[in-house]
């Protein structure tokens, strides 16, 4: 039954199991659609949607999947049930109603008929199962021919009502692949966590071994021990491009700074700037004044290689700005170009990506050539909350 | 299904949100909510529980929180405390074990409501944690070799503020719903449950100024429902001239809880 629906959502990249689907028809065989197809569409987001960023694609596939099937509306469905249930009395009882609704006598028969061999479906295929079952019958049976006209019986239509639902398409804020807010950064930081408890801190928390092993030791009477919670141990280092190309990201780029800021749970969280690409001189402040600087070597040097390093940046420069060596404003000729720094921080540090603001560009452009050498270096991430995620999850995994 | 749920007179429910309850009744599975701060989600359990007449256990999921806690606790230390001072009964083991929330929950004779409030705040491994107990409603304890198995499966719901992602393991398991933010219509119910009789015109000037703010996007913690009952009853008691609310926004702390949000405030009303 409107397995289709399943496929179409899957291909639409939902993971719905098996065990949710058959979760969905108890539902529906306990009658909790309410014979609407509001009630449907709710039931289906309920037991098959479980994250309201999701809401939306679901909005969408179930537009797409049902916005062609007609469907009763909304003042039959008791009417029909009764019918359903008792078709013998029932069926002069929906004839006189439909009658009343002012239908013609030859459409009055057809829909009688059309019924008819619909609950013949069902009692033969689903034993008496619930309407809905029935009404999936008839939409193919509609499909198969016979106007759908035949059943409109005034009342705004609970399929259009659904639709309207569905077609406002209100929870597109929530879709994952859209920057969003800092709660969303935040959450996607709090995937990178390691805990341990070789921490500093009080020992708060009962050590039942130790207790145990003490306890052994000291003949048998209580010795209680007590060990460090465990906390989280990550460090982060958090390079940021500022300036130039960047400034029209700078609003995502203080929104993912705030969260990283207020994720208050890295055991150590640095923050430095630069321009285009890191050269021998990095610095404290966006605005890059000359106090502001502090020399790369110096950072490699004190922040060893247990730190994850982010790249904020949009990797698009000219080519000279990345491999010429003379480019360097402070070191002058002879020193590293940006890529040979680049290539210093990749051998240093195992965990390290580079997430990126900018869509990236179609193959062969100009500004192309510097995004893509540094992405053949460094993983490289959307800054989305999608592809912080990744990332974050990249900076965790070990190698 | 026995009774459905409608809301309660201290607790508007959206059509949706009791469609969700009734479902997630009905087919037996933890009803998982989400949404804003300040949309009801912890009270949605106490509603739900006055409405079905149930009774309602509570169990406070917080960052320390393991799910053994809410099986049950085998106090050891307290046995071997005894033992060492040879008090009666030490050697019944069902002395020292105490049932938690979930365990609680299973033992009732009767049907209950089990909330299991902000679960996300506890370790990422907590819900998975859960799952064979969720779904079997039964666990074994092995100390006394006893199970302890539901004798009438409770009505779960659990909330979460989105600090953490769930597994999916365990959201497969669970009937979802988002509560989203109430619509003015919504929120104008919500507020007459809290307040007997308001006045008309400085409800509507709330109302209309409480939405601007909210529609501010330099504003990065938008005013909730709460915040707007507390601010109701300030300007109630303040006394003020209704018609001055949606030109001054008198008492915006109430409503606003950042210095950056109140400035940009200030800046978009000048």
């Amino acid at each position: 039954m409107f397995v289709g629906f399943f496929y179409l959502l899957r291909q639409r990249g939902f993971g719905v199991s098996l065990n949710e689907w058959m979760t969905l028809m108890e539902g529906l065989l306990l009658g909790l659609h309410r014979s609407t197809l509001t009630g449907f569409y709710d039931l289906c987001r309920a037991v098959l949607v479980k994250s309201e960023a999701d809401y939306d694609k679901f909005d969408a596939a179930f537009l797409e999947y049902f916005k062609d099937v007609p469907f009763p509306e909304e003042l039959l469905p008791d009417e029909l049930m009764d019918w359903l249930n008792h078709p013998k009395n029932a069926l002069e009882e929906f004839r006189a109603f439909l009658r009343e609704q002012g239908y013609a006598e030859k459409s009055i028969d057809e829909i009688l008929k059309m019924f008819e061999e619909r609950l013949k479906e069902q009692t033969e295929e689903h034993n008496g199962g619930s309407y809905w079952i029935g009404m999936g019958g008839y939409s193919n049976f509609g499909n198969a021919g016979h106007s759908p006209q035949g059943i409109r019986v005034g009342g705004e239509s609970v399929y259009r009502r659904a639709f309207q639902v569905a077609g406002e398409r209100k929870y597109r804020d929530f879709r994952r692949d859209n920057t969003l807010d800092i709660r969303q950064f935040q959450m996607a930081f709090r995937l990178l966590r390691q805990y341990s408890d070789r921490s500093l801190g009080d020992k708060t928390e009962f050590d039942v071994d130790g207790t145990i092993r003490d306890t052994c030791d000291n003949a048998g009477t209580l010795k209680v021990r007590w060990k460090r919670p465990r906390r989280n141990t990550v460090k982060v280092l958090m390079l940021m491009d500022s300036g130039g190309s960047m400034s029209y990201y700078s609003n995502l780029c203080s929104m993912l700074f705030q969260a990283a800021r207020q994720s208050n749970h890295f055991k150590e969280l640095h923050v430095y700037y630069f321009h285009n690409c890191v050269y021998s001189r990095v610095y404290t402040d966006p605005r890059m004044y000359r106090e502001h600087g502090v020399s790369t070597e110096w950072l490699l040097k004190n922040f060893g290689s247990e730190y994850k390093v982010i790249f904020v940046g949009d990797a698009l420069m000219d080519m000279y700005e990345l491999m010429e060596k003379r480019y360097d404003y402070f070191a002058g000729s002879g020193s590293l170009s940006g890529m040979d720094w680049l290539k210093r921080f990749k051998e240093q540090y195992d965990h390290l990506i580079w997430l990126n603001p900018e869509e990236p560009p179609r193959y062969g452009g100009y500004w192309g050539q510097s995004y893509g050498h540094i992405a053949r270096l460094i993983d490289m991430y959307p800054l989305s909350v999608d592809g912080l995620e990744r990332g974050m999850k990249k900076l965790l995994a070990r190698k | 299904m026995s009774a459905s749920f409608r809301g309660t007179e201290n607790y508007v429910a959206s059509p949706e949100l009791m469609g969700a309850v009734d479902i997630a009744v009905a087919l037996q599975k933890p009803l998982l909510i989400k949404g804003e701060p300040g949309t009801g989600k912890t009270m949605l359990a106490q509603a739900v529980a006055d409405a079905l007449g149930k009774k309602l256990i509570i169990w406070n999921v917080k960052s320390t929180t393991k799910a053994q806690d809410g099986l049950y606790v085998y106090d050891v230390v307290q046995r071997l405390y005894d033992s060492q001072f040879g008090s009666a009964g030490v050697d019944d083991i069902a002395k020292y074990i105490k049932l938690g929330k979930l365990g609680e929950a299973f033992s009732a004779d009767e049907q209950v409501v089990l909330l299991i409030d902000e679960v996300d705040k506890a370790d990422l491994e907590f819900p998975n944690d859960l799952l064979w107990e969720l779904d079997k409603m039964e666990f074994y304890i092995p100390e006394t070799k006893e199970t302890v198995k539901a004798k009438q499966r409770p009505i779960v719901i659990i909330t979460s503020n989105a600090e953490k992602e769930l597994p999916d393991a365990f959201l497969r398991r669970c009937i979802f719903h988002y509560i989203a933010f109430p619509t003015q219509e919504q929120m104008e119910k919500i507020i007459r449950v809290h307040f007997d009789h308001l006045d008309e015109a400085l409800l509507a000037q709330a109302m209309q100024a409480f939405y601007y703010l909210r529609s501010i996007d330099s504003i990065e913690k938008k005013p909730s429902t709460s915040e707007l009952v507390d601010w109701l009853r300030a300007l109630e008691l303040g006394g003020v001239d209704p018609a001055r609310i949606t030109r001054e926004i008198p008492f915006a702390g109430v409503l606003l809880k950042k210095d950056k949000d109140i400035t940009a405030m200030q800046r978009r009303m000048r």
